[in-house]
């Protein structure tokens, strides 16, 4: 075998570490190696933390040497996304309202990924505070697609989507909101999970909107996946929304086979607003599942267009709320102009919010206010509980439900900034799987004529993450797919 | 005819602590009016009987034990203050008068 090891996934690291068969320290120069050589083209790390990653890795080499088990993610390069709480370096949400901020703590998954052996390599771009679906809101730089770097790696979590697909981490922490893990995890064509909100603690995740956000990683495969969740998964008592469930062992769960499971295939996403080849791509993806022995079902989810409208309601209210916080007082951007306590909150908060994140405060402030409150806001919160029936239904009928991630492959710089409403339309098919607080994975599905991925979404029931794993898993491995190396030019 | 109006923009910019010169104010009438319009189709659903849901996790009272944790150092519950006295956090003056 002379396969370079950052082409490695992350289980294969993890287990020629553990073995002694290769040194945490060579994995981690590699990647850092790699990072330098491509990096430069696709723009995803925003921070590279060299001495510290080497640290990290002399630490695990020390443990297997001395025969101490150095943890289930021993050796395993991560990027993570610049909302994420971490003592090393910035943690900056990709704004010039936090571009100094140092966390004083690290993010219970951050711990537990340390504790697991895990080397962080830095940290990775993404839209300013999450809000945006092709990491061009970012402050930072601009991340590319490997795939064509005329093109968004989609977002908010386009750089840990760009960092997996360029090999430059095994493994990325993303966050998701409306789609931001499993929509560039579709453009840049490798694997995202959501998993069920209340799955993985977001302590130390910097809030968005906090009745949808949820942490998960970006992977090469679906393996690296289950093994990553693992690690991520379990309740924090910093975390009171933590679910308080037992954490199976996910890679137990590939079993290789779908014989049985029953797919539902919801008509609604299969209308003109799906783009052709996409359809293609998703059908072929049926077949697939038809000729793996399983059952396919035609479901219904009938509140499907009205998602968007909900999700933009909730997310922007939950963020005006969240982002309040920002006031220039105990940490972040200050004015230096400012007389009063007034002027500190108005000034510093109007200079460094960039137009997006200035948009959705603006909305869900309006929608929040008196007299807007129970047409907007209220309303929403009942639609959000029929959308989340509409899958209870379904499940009463399906294991899980399968379609495209994105109406859209990959799209060219500028192409949809002008238009905000256009962007929020490309999110249809996850934002409702954030608002049925279920669980949801995207994995490659081919390339479109142009080179660009198409990306396949699983949407399981609550806490049914194993499922989306087994199904996602024996697609990979029995589909014949494969995207080969992006080009990265 | 956008469904809101500048006056609205103010207003709304005033409780969200913001400031937006003449041009940010235009286009948000415009994307906020575009916006808005689309989120009225939600009133093409009849929700009179639904139950709002308001929490992700339909959970009460996650308790634990009232006993103290060791917590922030104060030098590093300081450290990304924009203006501190070591002690405290320093903001502008908000009562009138001399300083003494």
């Amino acid at each position: 075998m002379t396969t370079p090891l950052y082409k490695k996934t992350a289980r294969e690291i993890r287990d020629a570490v553990r073995s002694g068969a290769v040194t945490a320290t060579a994995v981690t120069e590699a990647h850092l190696a790699r990072i330098a050589e491509v990096d430069p083209k696709v723009d995803a790390f925003t921070q590279i933390w060299t001495d510290e990653a080497l640290a990290q890795a002399a630490a695990v080499d020390a443990k297997v040497k001395q025969g101490v088990d150095p943890g289930p993610m021993a050796g395993v390069p991560v990027g993570v996304k610049e909302l994420i709480c971490t003592r090393t370096g910035k943690t900056t949400c990709a704004s010039k309202i936090l571009e100094n901020f140092r966390s004083p703590y690290d993010a219970t998954i951050i711990k537990k990924l340390d504790a697991a052996g895990a080397i962080f390599l830095g940290k990775v771009n993404m839209d300013e505070f999450a809000m945006g679906s092709s990491t061009e809101r970012s402050t930072l730089k601009t991340t590319k697609n490997p795939w064509n770097l005329k093109c968004v790696p989609g977002g908010s979590s386009g750089g840990s989507a760009a960092a997996i697909s360029a090999d430059e981490c095994a493994m990325a922490i993303g966050s998701d909101t409306g789609g931001s893990i499993r929509q560039p995890a579709a453009l840049c064509g490798c694997v995202g999970i959501k998993p069920t909100y209340g799955r993985v603690s977001r302590y130390g995740l910097v809030a968005f909107a906090s009745s949808l956000d949820q942490i998960g990683p970006l992977t090469k495969n679906v393996e690296d996946a289950a093994l990553s969740l693992n690690t991520l998964c379990g309740r924090d008592p910093l975390d009171a929304t933590s679910a308080d469930l037992p954490v199976p062992d996910f890679t137990k769960a590939l079993t290789g086979d779908v014989k049985g499971l029953r797919v539902g295939l919801p008509k609604e996403y299969f209308t003109e607003a799906l783009n052709a080849e996409m359809r293609e791509k998703v059908e072929a993806a049926v077949d697939v599942f038809r000729r793996g022995g399983a059952e396919i079902v035609p479901v219904s989810l009938p509140h499907t267009d009205y998602a968007i409208a909900t999700y933009y309601i909730i997310c922007t209210a939950e963020a005006s709320a969240n982002l309040a916080r920002f006031d220039g007082v105990r940490y972040g951007y200050r004015h230096p102009g400012a007389k009063t306590v007034e002027e500190m909150y108005v000034l510093s908060k109007s200079e460094a919010f960039g137009p997006e994140v200035r948009r959705r405060i603006m909305l869900g402030t309006y929608v929040l206010s008196s007299g807007y409150y129970d047409a907007y806001y209220l309303k929403a919160q009942k639609v959000r509980r029929l959308i989340k029936k509409d899958f209870d239904d379904a499940f009463e009928q399906c294991d899980f439900v399968m379609g495209p991630t994105s109406p859209i492959p990959s799209f060219e710089f500028g192409a949809k900034t002008e238009n905000p409403l256009e962007m929020y339309l490309a999110d249809i098919y996850t934002i409702s799987v954030n608002l049925a607080t279920l669980p949801g994975i995207s994995i490659p599905c081919g390339l479109t004529a142009s080179g660009l991925p198409a990306g396949l979404q699983m949407i399981g029931r609550p806490f049914g993450e194993e499922t989306l794993l087994r199904a996602a898993h024996c697609y990979e491995q029995t589909s014949g797919i494969t995207l080969g190396e992006p080009p990265i030019a | 005819m956008s469904k809101i109006t500048k006056q609205d923009v103010e207003y709304v910019a005033g409780l969200a602590q913001l400031r937006l010169d003449d041009a940010a104010k235009e286009r948000l009438v415009r994307e906020m009016g575009d916006i808005l319009a689309y989120m009225d189709q939600l009133n093409e659903l009849d929700t009179s009987n639904v139950e709002p849901m308001m929490h992700a996790m339909e959970m009460t009272n996650v308790f634990r034990q009232d006993v103290v944790e060791p917590s922030l150092p104060r030098e590093e519950a300081l450290m990304n203050a924009p203006v501190h006295d070591g002690e405290y956090f320093i903001v502008p003056r908000i009562l009138e008068g001399d300083a003494s």
